[in-house]
């Protein structure tokens, strides 16, 4: 209790100055995660940088929870990269190995197909009904990186958004009572 | 000054930090690692070559691949994902690639192997260009670190051709 007690009289004793200043480092605490993830965007090409494996269909190499990190350049896809990708209707994106790629002589367009891994057969059944093939502009990147069990906090906060608030609550009421 | 609160963060910041600097050097040292893997691949078999009613050309194959794999791995190898692709050239693209097999390599005491069989995959063209046709196998490689960067690389295997006529 005294811990929680001590930290509520310096709540009580913030004058109209301080309060201000803690907005503005909090401010600049949102502002500068908020800097780092727009120039990773820059960096990588890759409308999102990192994403989180949320299916077991790259076991053993990915599982769920681990977190990759893309990269998108001009290169051309070919067999065997990991690549992410949107598939019309779908909102998640998918994280599935190339396993065949057909590019065009005269447009340098491509057509590729994926497989997950860990699953029996292509992935013509997951994609939009009737299509056969991906093209360049359903990929988000490809994988260049790879960290295991990161991305369970967001799988965790996003299945259970009472933690994420009960989080959120607790980070920002250390930033307002914190006194350096 | 020195509370419960400020033990707490500055405990679990250096331990996240002391993490994060271990896993960045476990991946750095896999640059260090020079591997020199070797493999081999006959084709055996033209099981069946045909058309499709779609027009597509589509022919299954019997092969046979050894290679040495062991020195790809190191103490930050999670696996070796490995495959064959049938690569070639055809007047309407500049790049085709077909996977015909593929296998996952759990451990350096599996990363020699020999294997006799059919193309996994199926192997379609996109249009009706194999008669005759000149193609490489290639075995690629993708290392799957335990945390870090991933390499791949591969081995090109050349004058690989199919027969003049469907069978």
């Amino acid at each position: 209790m005294g811990w929680i007690g001590e930290q509520i009289e310096s709540i009580k004793s913030i004058q109209i100055r301080q309060l201000l200043s803690q907005a503005i480092s909090l401010g600049m605490i949102v502002t500068s995660a908020l800097i780092i993830w727009k120039a990773l965007m820059c960096i990588t090409g890759s409308e999102s940088p990192v994403v989180v494996v949320l299916s077991g269909s790259m076991e053993p190499g990915f599982k769920r929870g681990d977190i990759l990190f893309l990269h998108m350049s001009k290169d051309p896809i070919r067999a065997g990269e990991i690549v992410v990708f949107n598939v019309d209707g779908r909102e998640i994106p998918i994280v599935h190995r190339v396993i065949k790629v057909h590019e065009r002589q005269d447009t340098g367009e491509v057509d590729v197909l994926t497989k997950g891994d860990n699953n029996y057969g292509d992935d013509r059944l997951l994609y939009a009904h009737g299509q056969l093939w991906l093209h360049r502009h359903h990929i988000m990147g490809r994988a260049v990186g790879f960290l295991p069990y990161v991305g369970w906090v967001t799988i965790i906060m996003t299945e259970k958004p009472i933690i994420k608030y009960i989080l959120i609550g607790a980070l920002g009421f250390l930033v307002l009572t914190s006194k350096d | 000054m020195h509370s419960f609160g400020h033990r707490a963060n500055a405990l679990l910041t250096f331990a996240l930090t002391i993490l994060a600097l271990m896993c960045a050097m476990a991946s750095f040292s896999d640059n260090f690692n020079s591997p020199s893997p070797t493999a081999d691949v006959q084709v055996l078999n033209i099981n069946w070559f045909q058309k499709q009613p779609n027009g597509n050309d589509e022919v299954s194959l019997t092969f046979n691949i050894s290679a040495d794999l062991q020195s790809l791995f190191t103490w930050n190898t999670k696996q070796v994902f490995v495959f064959l692709a049938a690569e070639y050239e055809t007047p309407k693209n500049s790049m085709n690639q077909v996977s015909l097999w593929d296998g996952i390599i759990p451990s350096k005491e599996h990363a020699k192997f020999w294997i006799h069989t059919t193309n996994k995959y199926r192997f379609t063209d996109q249009g009706s260009n194999l008669r005759g046709k000149e193609f490489n196998l290639s075995l690629h490689w993708h290392v799957m670190p335990k945390t870090g960067k991933m390499f791949a690389d591969k081995i090109v295997m050349s004058g690989f051709r199919l027969p003049e006529e469907y069978r």
